[in-house]
């Protein structure tokens, strides 16, 4: 891995997310050969709106200024729990949120400048994998109409070569060709995940974002969709953002991990450090609070307390103080730094 | 020679629908004893669920119904008790918590209604102490600001609020028996920690028994004494928690054990069951698992198993293990 790798989000953008905006543009050093995905200070905004006139109240703050990158050919997990932002910062990056602020570049080119009709050439690279294969997948549609529709979209298969194409993701995501004209109520949810993982490498994307893919589906069906999603990364030089609150599954698939809480990504580090040498309070909670399939194992649980605050009006300071057993007058009132606390490991705490 | 609590003998619930019998729980035999924590693991759609509703008689008649089989609590008949005595039992002797605690809690109603409606009906309270007692109950599975929260509505709750104000309703009137379908599923993995906390703290402090039933194996692993496996409407395994999960006999099991990805194992690819789960209208002959089994022999595609025990404290329902079992302890 490069230095200039590393370097490229910019750890002072981080600091403010008001400030960040501005200065994105001047802190702009894209490692093009290295990053197939740069996220600067992004922030994503909800407005609320109440009362007779529909004002605007005030704003769910789903993304709060998240800085990382995704290398290529690497997976690049996201975990946190429900309400934390990890989904939305998923569709940011695809762009099917506008962001608030912020920016995203995808091979160094800057999203959000692009036209429409780059953009909707971009989509081609970017594809997403969802969480509900029972919900994701139109019940009057076929299969080969499912699979088929984004080559048609795109333009680059109609006809008997469309068909064809289909026929071969079929067979690479693991289902027959005889499938083609069956409706996804006919199958498992297993099979409806693999039929969208075949519509997500219709166009060779190079980027999928992975929502939640394996937590719909029962323990010996998951084994066989992150195998699958294992086999096509290497076959296919993917890369992939996976969202998931499952710890494990996470840990399993990802190179790199991004701890997120209350709309920030609190750490950020390769698989083994996080799981070795975890810095933030929040993440040595999470990491304890998994159950473990050992019943001989004692060890000592973390168990925070109270519940998540709500994104609308995140506590002063660092977010996580109200629940955290360390904190202390500083983390109250001052927003932790976004710093890389040892080579290639990101966190956000006053005391770590 | 710890007492029995709830004796299950031989359950047989199906489902009676358009395209025909579902027999979603088919012959399953276990027990729970006084103060223990048994584990009911398996996939969705393995009856799970079903046997403990048939339990509480809670089975929706039609389409479901207990065909066969006997149902003993504190060695009285579950199944020959009249409508009204059931009543009783529920809420007051067993009692239960569901996994979605926002579709189980009557969202009309505070908390503290809800809570206190059980208290009043089984322990003849009036609605002032019924109360008092309600705000008790929060107060005990740690629910900050009792009571103000009391006269909340289901919705002003967070989630884990809402699972922990379900466990003070369900431990309300002191039960022996509290039957938990799934009761983490919903929630977060640091409020999961905390309602499984609550569990053995509570069920230390007032003895009850647990029925845990849920799908993750980590989940059972930290709860349960002794764990049942079902596959397919059938018990497959039955054991004490340790050897279960360092020695599972049945391929299932062994199956479900590795494919899991662990905080502690590597990288690579994981184990895999192959298949899917049968069609419960359409059960494989023989041996519900041999289509999946890496090691099916003849005998199992034709034969059902007999769960045979194996070990003083394990069952299993495989025609491969009973028989090394068998010879082992022949040998010993």
């Amino acid at each position: 891995m490069s230095v200039g790798a590393l370097k490229t989000p910019d750890p002072r953008a981080v600091t403010r997310a008001g400030a960040g905006a501005a200065t994105a543009g001047a802190t702009t050093v894209t490692a093009a050969g290295e990053n197939l995905v740069d996220v600067q200070n992004l922030v994503k905004y909800f407005p609320i709106t109440g009362g007779v006139l529909s004002r605007v109240v005030g704003y769910v703050k789903a993304v709060d200024g998240v800085s990382f990158f995704i290398r290529k050919g690497e997976t690049f997990g996201l975990v946190g729990e429900s309400g934390c932002g990890k989904t939305t910062m998923g569709r940011t990056i695809l762009q099917l949120e506008e962001p608030t602020s912020g920016k995203v570049y995808f091979e160094g080119r800057d999203v959000g400048a692009l036209s429409k009709e780059e953009m909707r050439r971009l989509r081609r690279e970017m594809q997403v994998i969802f969480q509900d294969p029972y919900a994701s997948l139109n019940p009057r549609m076929t299969v080969g109409d499912i699979v088929g529709e984004p080559l048609e979209i795109h333009g680059v298969a109609t006809g008997k070569k469309k068909e064809e194409r289909v026929r071969d993701l079929l067979d690479v995501v693991g289902l027959a060709s005889y499938h083609i004209n069956r409706y996804p109520h006919e199958f498992s949810g297993g099979q409806r995940q693999r039929i969208g993982i075949a519509r997500a490498l219709a166009l060779h994307p190079k980027l999928i974002v992975c929502d939640e893919p394996v937590s719909a589906l029962d323990v010996s069906i998951q084994s066989q969709i992150l195998n699958l999603l294992e086999e096509l990364q290497e076959d296919f030089n993917l890369t992939y953002l996976f969202v998931a609150h499952n710890l494990s599954v996470v840990k399993h698939i990802s190179d790199r991990i991004g701890v997120m809480y209350l709309g920030k990504i609190v750490e950020m580090t390769s698989e083994e450090e996080l799981f070795k040498n975890a810095r933030h309070p929040y993440t040595e909670a999470l990491l304890s609070a998994v159950p473990v399939a050992k019943p001989t194992l004692v060890r000592q649980r973390i168990v925070l307390e109270g519940d998540v605050p709500s994104p609308v009006k995140p506590p002063s300071g660092c977010r996580f103080h109200t629940r955290c057993w360390l904190a202390q007058d500083v983390c109250k009132t001052k927003e932790p730094e976004w710093r890389e606390c040892a080579p290639d490991h990101w966190v956000a705490c006053h005391l770590r | 020679m710890a007492e029995r609590l709830l004796e299950v003998k031989d359950l047989k619930t199906y489902f009676y629908t358009a395209e025909g019998v579902v027999p979603a729980v088919d012959g399953v035999t276990y027990h729970v004893d006084k103060g223990e924590t048994l584990g009911i693991v398996g996939e969705s759609g393995c009856g799970k669920s079903v046997t403990s509703l048939s339990v509480m008689r809670l089975i929706p008649n039609p389409p479901g119904r207990i065909v066969g089989g006997q149902i003993l609590f504190e060695g009285e008949s579950v199944l020959d008790k009249s409508e009204a005595d059931m009543r009783k039992i529920r809420g007051n002797h067993m009692s239960m918590i569901f996994q979605e605690p926002m579709t189980s809690l009557n969202p009309v109603y505070t908390i503290g209604d809800q809570i206190s409606e059980a208290i009043r009906l089984h322990q003849g309270l009036n609605r002032q102490d019924a109360m008092a007692k309600a705000v008790d109950m929060l107060r005990l599975v740690g629910i900050p600001l009792p009571e103000r929260r009391v006269n909340e509505y289901p919705h002003q709750l967070s989630g884990g609020m809402r699972q922990r104000g379900m466990i003070a309703m369900a431990l309300s009137c002191n039960p022996k028996l509290l039957i938990a379908d799934e009761p983490t599923t919903a929630l977060d993995v640091t409020i999961q920690a905390q309602v499984l906390e609550l569990m053995k703290r509570l069920k230390q402090e007032m003895g009850m028994a647990i029925m845990l039933i849920t799908h993750d194996l980590g989940v059972i692993a930290e709860m349960a004494q002794r764990v049942v496996v079902m596959y397919a409407g059938k018990i497959v395994e039955e054991g004490d928690v340790v050897s279960i999960f360092e020695n599972p006999l049945h391929p299932y099991t062994d199956g479900l054990l590795k494919s899991i990805p662990q905080l502690d194992t590597g990288k690579g690819k994981l184990h895999v069951i192959n298949g899917i789960v049968p069609n419960p209208l359409h059960m494989p002959k023989g041996c519900r698992f041999n289509p999946r089994c890496p090691q099916a022999t003849d005998l199992c595609k034709e034969k059902e198993p007999v769960f045979t025990q194996v070990a003083p404290t394990r069952y299993v329902a495989c025609w491969l293990r009973a028989q090394e079992g068998l010879t082992k302890e022949v040998a010993s």
